[in-house]
């Protein structure tokens, strides 16, 4: 894509934000604005309601109202806030989840960055989200906000161990922590994926499977917690702490806080997606590969990218309007006492099946 | 350097998300664990009490109404059954079943807003909007009968305002068809959900002793292990003719009278309570409803103290009359009231979170308590 | 299980006639008057006792009297002068069963009574609203506030028959 652009306008900088720029513009954005919609529709679809229904045809721009409701709302700041770092939170809340998208392949064709770095740069970037809620938590001066700030960073940063020892076995597995690499090995079939084994054939295959889809679940519920989702929402749990660390927030400053929220939501689905379930790798063959239409390729696989990573942004909604919520103890109990050992576990056994 | 400490005060309230209305918790935070709550009430004071000494008797009805809004009818039963014992009025059969049909169905759409409302302070959104859709039926039934749907005024001293509409009865029956299933289906959505008992299992436990010491009533008591319900040990109106059981924590998952028990009591009280109805719809006899009702209210000069089982649990009325047309004075017993002091015993030791969990288990309505 | 004039009987025998009267010649439920100066003992002999056991206190109500002298102000106000200002209790017995009504009349110049909140919890709150609405002082209350009225309500006691209404509270005007 980089380098498309670079034939286009001949200037290496702006060519590279221009493609820094995309995935927030073509995907982000509209996501976000389908996201929250979708999430309405879910849950009014569960809760035996109808959800929105009287913005444009059968509500379908509700999110468009809303996104305008807020940009005319007034930016207050509360009036013993730091201001500085009260203005700030939000832009690095934001820059923090979007910066994920640099290394996710969205398909064959485009990927923000070839880094070879890819995964690790994926969970290093993402603690900027622990140092943004911390800011605004401290920042707004509000006691909720404050224990919001606090409970969301301990929760993240604990979720983080067990969800690095999950990428850590595959690591261990493909050899690369170029996600790009990552994906192309789980071509061709499903069964090619990692979730059941990925491209290791005969009795290791067969030894992977288990351990892989304990691994998925770790990994899916590390990043349901790391991503704040019933039933881990307790920095944000409304019944206790109002909205946590960002009640004092309002105006596009919420909105951007919103964006983020739903960013991350697709980006952690993206990456269980790219780890486990072959990214954009389509499940059996290709359209473009039967009719040699090479061009038809990159954007099924776009397709299937999309696919997933929504399928699993629903299982995400399906949760939250399903579960109650922990309390902040049995939450933190649950990853030290449980998917940490259980991660650690899995990713010894992983490493003693990839030596047969 | 010493690192210095200090407590951190919370203000919970008045406007929060959880305290059910107008409710000011003074939380005393040592990090997230509770060292105090100081509950500050009175943001709903409306002079209930004053106002009856300006009114007649009759006139304090639509006044009952309005303290515990989620439980109206049976306000309204509380209070015309006082000031009928008082002036000694025997009502029409027909007029006990229909406040005993009322009066159940009233407990069944409170347990509704109290389980539905304390799935959602646990977290769980969806329980919550299917008891509330169950619970518009019920308000349909009301508006059938008396043309209101939240504060209804039906309770007449000597009688109710109207007959039943003539479809009403079967309604009900369909309506208590629909409704078991739900029942179940919230069960297994919220009730025995792991992540559900995890949070409320253990958690504020009251022991029997201090639940009586504090005067604790209704399911809250029940949830405790004991086995006092005044429907059974005090019938009052035509309870005693009803085959019901009277459920009791038995601290299935943690300990009893913990805040799962006192959510469970209320689950099982709905069901008792359709039995009550189905049993009263198969008696109910034709009669007229308004022939009791006296041409004017004068009870003699004394006074009475007395007390029905409200959803929430004791609800008394200490009427003082003069012999004149307006009562010298009526003090209300709210449940709600007094199960709020226990606040502070059962929230020390317990982390924020546990503090949402143990104030949506008492079940409290912010108007009974501050009237 | 008791009937009122039975533990009425046992509270008089126990702390003598002068102390204790019986009213039953009115509608509704009896109630036996007990003199402020033997409440607390007839307080703890109710709750401990072995025929009385009295558990649970359901209702602790103030009651305005009114039976002083009555006059007006310049306003054409009423003013009540002398009389009492009376607590009821309503007590109950989870374990025998049995209730009764007792009644302590105090001045209204001066209306202390003994706290029983340390029998009773729950006597508490109910305290609280009593002193709110009444100005009855509880002695020996731990924490004797008021309760549904604002803490710097100074206009006096609501709910006492002679209450006037204050012109403004903080600058906001009351009667609307």
């Amino acid at each position: 894509m980089y380098d498309i652009i670079l034939d286009f306008t001949g200037n290496e900088i702006l060519s590279m934000f221009i493609s820094a720029a995309l995935p927030l513009f073509m995907f982000i954005l509209p996501f976000a604005l389908v996201a929250v919609l979708a999430e309405r529709k879910v849950s009014a679809f569960m809760q035996d309601r109808l959800g929105p229904t009287r913005v444009g045809p059968k509500g379908l721009l509700q999110t468009v109202a809303d996104i305008l409701k807020l940009f005319q709302k007034e930016d207050i700041v509360a009036s013993n806030a730091d201001k500085k770092l009260f203005n700030l939170a939000p832009i690095l809340v934001f820059a923090g989840s979007f910066a994920v998208f640099a290394a996710i392949p969205f398909s064959g064709a485009y990927i923000g960055t070839f880094a070879d770095v890819g995964i690790f740069f994926v969970v290093a970037i993402s603690s900027l989200v622990v140092a943004g809620i911390l800011m605004a938590g401290w920042a707004s001066n509000n006691k909720y906000s404050l224990l919001g700030a606090v409970r969301s960073a301990a929760q993240i940063i604990s979720y983080e161990i067990p969800t690095a020892l999950v990428i850590l076995s595959l690591v261990m597995l493909a050899g690369t922590l170029n996600l790009y690499e990552l994906t192309e090995m789980q071509t061709e079939y499903f069964w090619n994926w990692y979730i059941f084994g990925g491209p290791a054939t005969g009795i290791q295959k067969i030894l992977l499977i288990p351990f892989m889809i304990v691994g998925f679940i770790i990994l899916y519920i590390s990043t349901l917690a790391e991503v704040n989702r019933t039933p881990f929402d307790i920095p944000e749990a409304e019944s206790e702490l109002v909205a946590g660390y960002h009640t004092e927030y309002s105006g596009m400053k919420f909105a951007i806080f919103f964006l983020a929220e739903y960013a991350n939501m697709f980006a952690v689905s993206a990456i269980v997606a790219t780890l486990f379930f072959g990214g954009f790798q389509s499940p059996f063959g290709y359209l473009g590969d039967l009719f040699g239409v090479e061009w038809l390729i990159p954007i099924e696989q776009f397709g299937w990218f999309t696919v997933k990573g929504l399928f699993f942004v629903f299982v995400q909604m399906w949760l939250r309007w399903t579960l109650p919520r922990l309390r902040v103890d049995q939450l933190m109990t649950m990853c030290w006492k449980y998917m940490i050992p259980y991660a650690f576990v899995n990713l010894i056994i992983i490493g003693i099946i990839s030596l047969i | 350097m010493a690192i210095k400490t200090e407590e951190m005060v919370l203000n919970m309230g008045p406007q929060h998300p959880s305290t059910h209305g107008v409710l000011r918790l003074e939380l005393k935070l040592d990090g997230e664990l509770i060292t105090g709550v100081t509950p500050h009430i009175g943001y709903l004071h409306r002079c209930f009490e004053k106002h009856c000494e300006a009114m007649t008797y009759p006139q304090v009805v639509p006044y009952t109404d309005r303290m515990d809004y989620l439980a109206a009818m049976y306000n309204n039963f509380g209070y015309v059954t006082a000031v009928e014992k008082l002036m000694g009025i025997e009502v029409p059969e027909r007029v006990e079943y229909i406040r005993i049909i009322m009066g159940e169905l009233q407990r069944i759409a409170s347990h509704m807003v109290a389980v539905g409302t304390y799935g959602l302070d646990i977290g769980a959104f969806t329980p919550f909007l299917y008891l509330f859709r169950d619970r518009e039926k019920i308000l349909s039934l009301f508006e059938k009968t008396c043309g209101a749907r939240l504060l209804y005024n039906y309770m007449w001293i000597g009688g109710v305002s109207h007959d039943l509409h003539p479809d009403f009865l079967r309604l009900t029956k369909e309506f208590i068809d629909y409704f078991r299933p739900n029942i179940k289906e919230l069960n297994n959505l919220l009730t025995f959900n792991k992540i559900f008992i995890e949070r409320t299992a253990n958690v504020g436990i009251l022991p029997a002793d201090v639940a009586v010491n504090y005067g604790m009533t209704g399911p809250n008591l029940r949830a405790s292990g004991i086995k006092y319900d005044l429907r059974k040990d005090e019938p009052y109106s035509i309870y005693d003719r009803f085959d019901f059981d009277v459920p009791i924590g038995d601290g299935r998952h943690g300990t009893i009278g913990d805040c799962w028990d006192r959510y469970y009591m209320r689950v099982l009280e709905m069901e008792e309570s359709l039995k009550i109805i189905e049993q009263a719809i198969e008696q109910i006899p034709d009669g007229d409803v308004h022939s009791a009702i006296p041409k004017r209210i004068k009870p003699p000069a004394g006074s009475i103290y007395h007390r029905v089982e409200n959803p929430r649990g004791e609800l008394g009325y200490f009427i003082i009359s003069d012999g004149s047309l307006n009562p010298f004075r009526v003090k209300v017993r709210p449940p709600s009231f007094v199960s709020l002091e226990l606040m502070d015993e059962l929230c020390k030791g317990h982390l924020v979170a546990d503090v949402v969990a143990i104030l949506g288990s008492i079940d409290i309505v912010l108007g009974e308590v501050d009237r | 299980m008791k009937t009122p004039e039975e533990i009425f009987e046992l509270l008089k025998n126990k702390f003598g006639e002068e102390h204790i009267t019986f009213t039953n010649d009115q509608a509704g439920d009896p109630y036996v008057t007990v003199a402020p100066e033997k409440f607390r003992a007839a307080a703890v002999y109710l709750s401990r006792d072995a025929e009385m056991k009295f558990d649970s206190l359901m209702l602790l109500s103030g009651v305005d009297d009114a039976n002083g002298e009555k006059s007006k102000d310049e306003n054409e106000n009423e003013i009540i002068t002398g009389g009492t200002l009376s607590v009821y209790y309503n007590l109950f017995s989870l374990e025998l069963r049995h209730k009764v009504t007792v009644r302590v009349s105090v001045p209204r110049e001066n209306p202390e009574i003994e706290s029983i909140t340390d029998i009773w919890r729950t006597a508490d709150w109910h305290e609280r609203e009593a002193y709110d609405m009444f100005g009855i002082i509880f002695k020996n209350h731990p924490d004797l506030r008021r309760i549904l009225m604002p803490y710097d309500w100074d206009a006096g006691y609501p709910l006492r028959k002679d209450y006037q209404n204050p012109e403004f509270y903080h600058g906001m005007k009351v009667p609307y």
